[in-house]
């Protein structure tokens, strides 16, 4: 086989292989929507994050704005501490109140931002003040039965 | 025997782990000659190619090609003094995956930055040397025993090499090839100025074109003379290899016990 | 009787430490032979059409069946993803599924093996028979170094053909799984791509997989190559050391595999 034709088959099948790898990047990862070229830090504690993981999502109205990119237990306050990872793009007031939700009622867990009103925006490094812990759907239905039980005498 | 000497071996010794191959061996090879380096098989022979060759390190002993020591040369110097070299290996080792062409101008290629159309002008010299211009565009699995054995001698000539050495050229050849490749042996060195150093069990070939002999047994030098002088030899060993015989002072036996001992001992087998 | 039993055992120690001695100073040899193969590799990468002969050979001519086995792979796996799905309602994750086993395991793990067989155990016979027909030995007494020539490219065309082989499969697979997920049963198109996307991961998934392949590549081109290199110049020695070949790749991908796994996928 001459070289010439050797080298056309074999620069095919590199370029078959790397036009392969773009695929499995662009169409069947992420990294054509959450790659996020510019971001900043901020840090969120919630008293529980019930089943919150690292690279789980942030959604703001329901679009990603960012990832939770380091989970840790604060052993003083007894919270969990998370730090979110945001799309520089996307700037949120210091009144913002973040709640930890779940995606249907047992799909996966992620942090969703409510934007507030005030006109300072969060700085990278800031605190989220105002949050709401994960709900706990044991805690949830023991609560409810034990609002009916003492409900139940009254009725009567 | 003329002073200027391409190798000179005195006194080499050289053992696998315990097992002597060579003993005390003492050659010269002078420039411009072919000479011969005959013995039964497994005597040492091609070790002693090796060394010269710098693949085998000797035990000790001196070893010099060109005035320089083999054994002490680094890795580079060693390739250096190789590519002054030819040598064709006992069956050829022609490189399979390559043509006929591809073969020869391999060396070619690897050792040096000519550019393509010369070292075509220069294969299909070599080649024609051989007799096997036609055959240049054949692949080694194509040739016969004898026309491969021709391609490896082009190959091995490809740098007009200083010293060429041949590891039983004659080896599995019809009566008609050997021929060809004997007087091609001597018309190459005569050609090329080069000396030749000629490693055969092939008595009566040999004899035809080589201007020296060494015979060599159990790894020591046992005989050496010019062709003529061979002949007239009365040398017991000698006259055993030259015309054949099958018992004299190289026996029959692998060395053994006694066989009465053997037969006596057939339980130990059991 | 009790002598006999003693001595046999006595046997069988020996027979334990003589091939774990075996095996140490192969592991050696092989050792000592990687650094070579490295040290010569700028050598030959000077010569680069030596090794991008390599690629077309271990590379482009094992494109038939990684494409054709990955495609299949990613057909089965899109039924009977489905057919497990599909009970608990979710078969719109069947693109999640279908993606993360091919960029995660199968990927990597089923194109490297199935390169051991077909580039692994050819790169073994050739280099076995060069040394078998003493073309290794030619080359070096005509100066021309033959890990330099022979070894090294055949090294770096394996290593070089293999993460690409790997995303080959998986792309292929998961078409294959569209094509029967999508085209066949007739799963929600858009769903399918986007919650893959949602959940696979770039660097994560993708790219811990490319490393994951480029190990194995690494592994069983080593091995290719120092078998060939290592055969008995035989004609059975060069069919002894294929079989190496293909064996030791298996077991060493796969043991690289659990090695590499636990330590990108652990605790998540």
């Amino acid at each position: 086989m001459s070289r010439k034709l050797l080298d056309l088959w074999v620069g095919f099948f590199v370029l078959l292989g790397f036009a392969s790898l773009l695929f499995l990047a662009l169409r069947v990862g992420n990294l054509s929507s959450a790659n996020f070229a510019e971001t900043y830090q901020l840090t969120a504690k919630f008293d529980n994050i019930g089943g919150l993981k690292v690279r789980g999502p942030v959604k703001s109205a329901g679009v990603v704005v960012g990832r939770v990119t380091e989970i840790r237990f604060d052993p003083e306050s007894y919270e969990a501490v998370t730090t979110l990872t945001i799309d520089s793009r996307y700037r949120f007031p210091k009144d913002t109140f973040a709640s930890i939700l779940t995606a249907g009622l047992l799909g996966e867990q992620y942090i969703g931002l409510d934007a507030g009103g005030d006109e300072k925006m969060f700085k990278s490094g800031d605190v989220v003040a105002k949050t709401q812990s994960a709900v706990v759907l044991e805690k949830l239905i023991s609560q409810f039965m034990f609002n009916k039980a003492s409900e139940g005498p009254d009725k009567k | 025997m003329p002073a200027d000497s391409l190798v000179k071996i005195s006194d080499i010794n050289f053992a696998y782990d315990d097992r002597a191959i060579l003993n005390g061996v003492t050659m010269e090879i002078p420039r411009g000659r072919l000479v011969a380096i005959m013995g039964n098989s497994g005597c040492g022979k091609t070790t002693l190619l090796r060394l010269i060759g710098g693949q085998l390190k000797p035990t000790s002993g001196t070893l010099l090609v060109d005035g320089e020591s083999v054994p002490d040369m680094s890795h580079d110097e060693l390739y250096a003094m190789r590519r002054r070299m030819g040598m064709l290996f006992q069956f050829g080792a022609l490189f399979t995956d390559i043509s006929v062409f591809d073969n020869v101008a391999y060396l070619m290629r690897e050792h040096t930055d000519l550019p393509e159309e010369m070292i075509r002008d220069m294969v299909l010299m070599k080649l024609n040397a051989v007799g096997l211009r036609g055959a240049h565009n054949l692949m080694p699995s194509e040739l016969s025993g004898g026309m491969a054995r021709r391609v490896a001698l082009a190959r091995a000539i490809a740098l007009d090499p200083m010293l060429i050495m041949y590891d039983e050229p004659f080896a599995g050849l019809d009566p008609i090839s050997m021929g060809v490749i004997g007087q091609l042996i001597r018309k190459l060195n005569d050609a090329l100025g080069a000396t030749t150093l000629l490693v055969t069990h092939d008595v009566h070939e040999a004899m035809l074109i080589v201007d020296y002999v060494y015979f060599v047994s159990d790894g020591q030098i046992v005989a050496q003379g010019t062709p003529d002088e061979i002949r007239a030899s009365s040398d017991p060993f000698v006259h055993q290899f030259v015309y054949g015989e099958a018992d004299g002072p190289v026996h029959f036996h692998y060395p053994a016990a006694p066989f009465e001992q053997d037969l006596m001992r057939q339980g130990a087998y059991g | 009787m009790v002598e006999k039993s003693v001595s046999s055992v006595i046997e069988l120690i020996r027979t334990v430490g003589h091939h774990l001695n075996d095996g140490l100073q192969r592991l050696g040899f092989a050792a000592r032979f990687f650094v070579m193969v490295l040290v010569y590799s700028g050598q030959s990468f000077r010569r680069l059409h030596l090794t991008i002969r390599e690629i077309y050979f271990s590379g482009f001519q094992s494109l038939l069946i990684i494409l054709v086995s990955g495609l299949f792979i990613g057909m089965v796996l899109g039924m009977q993803g489905y057919e497990t799905l599909q009970r608990y309602g979710s078969s719109e994750a069947l693109g999640v599924l279908v993606a993360l086993s091919l960029t995660r395991e199968l990927g990597p793990v089923v194109a490297a093996l199935l390169f051991a067989s077909r580039a692994g155990s050819a790169i073994t016979a050739e280099i076995g028979l060069m040394k078998a027909t003493e073309q290794l030995t030619a080359m070096d007494m005509m100066a021309v170094n033959p890990i330099a020539r022979v070894v090294a490219p055949k090294f770096w065309g394996g290593v070089i053909s293999m993460p690409l082989l790997a995303a080959l499969f998986s792309a292929i697979g998961v078409f294959g799984g569209y094509l029967v997920g999508v085209v066949l049963i007739g799963v929600d198109e858009g769903a399918f791509w986007s919650q893959m996307q949602g959940s696979v991961d770039f660097r994560y998934d993708v790219w811990n997989g490319v490393v994951k392949s480029f190990v194995f590549g690494v592994a069983v081109s080593l091995i290719a190559v120092f078998e060939g290199y290592d055969a008995v110049p035989t004609a059975e020695g060069v069919s002894g050391s294929i079989k190496r070949t293909v064996v030791y790749s298996a077991l060493a991908i796969l043991a690289l595999d659990f090695v590499l796994t636990s330590f990108m996928f652990r605790g998540l």
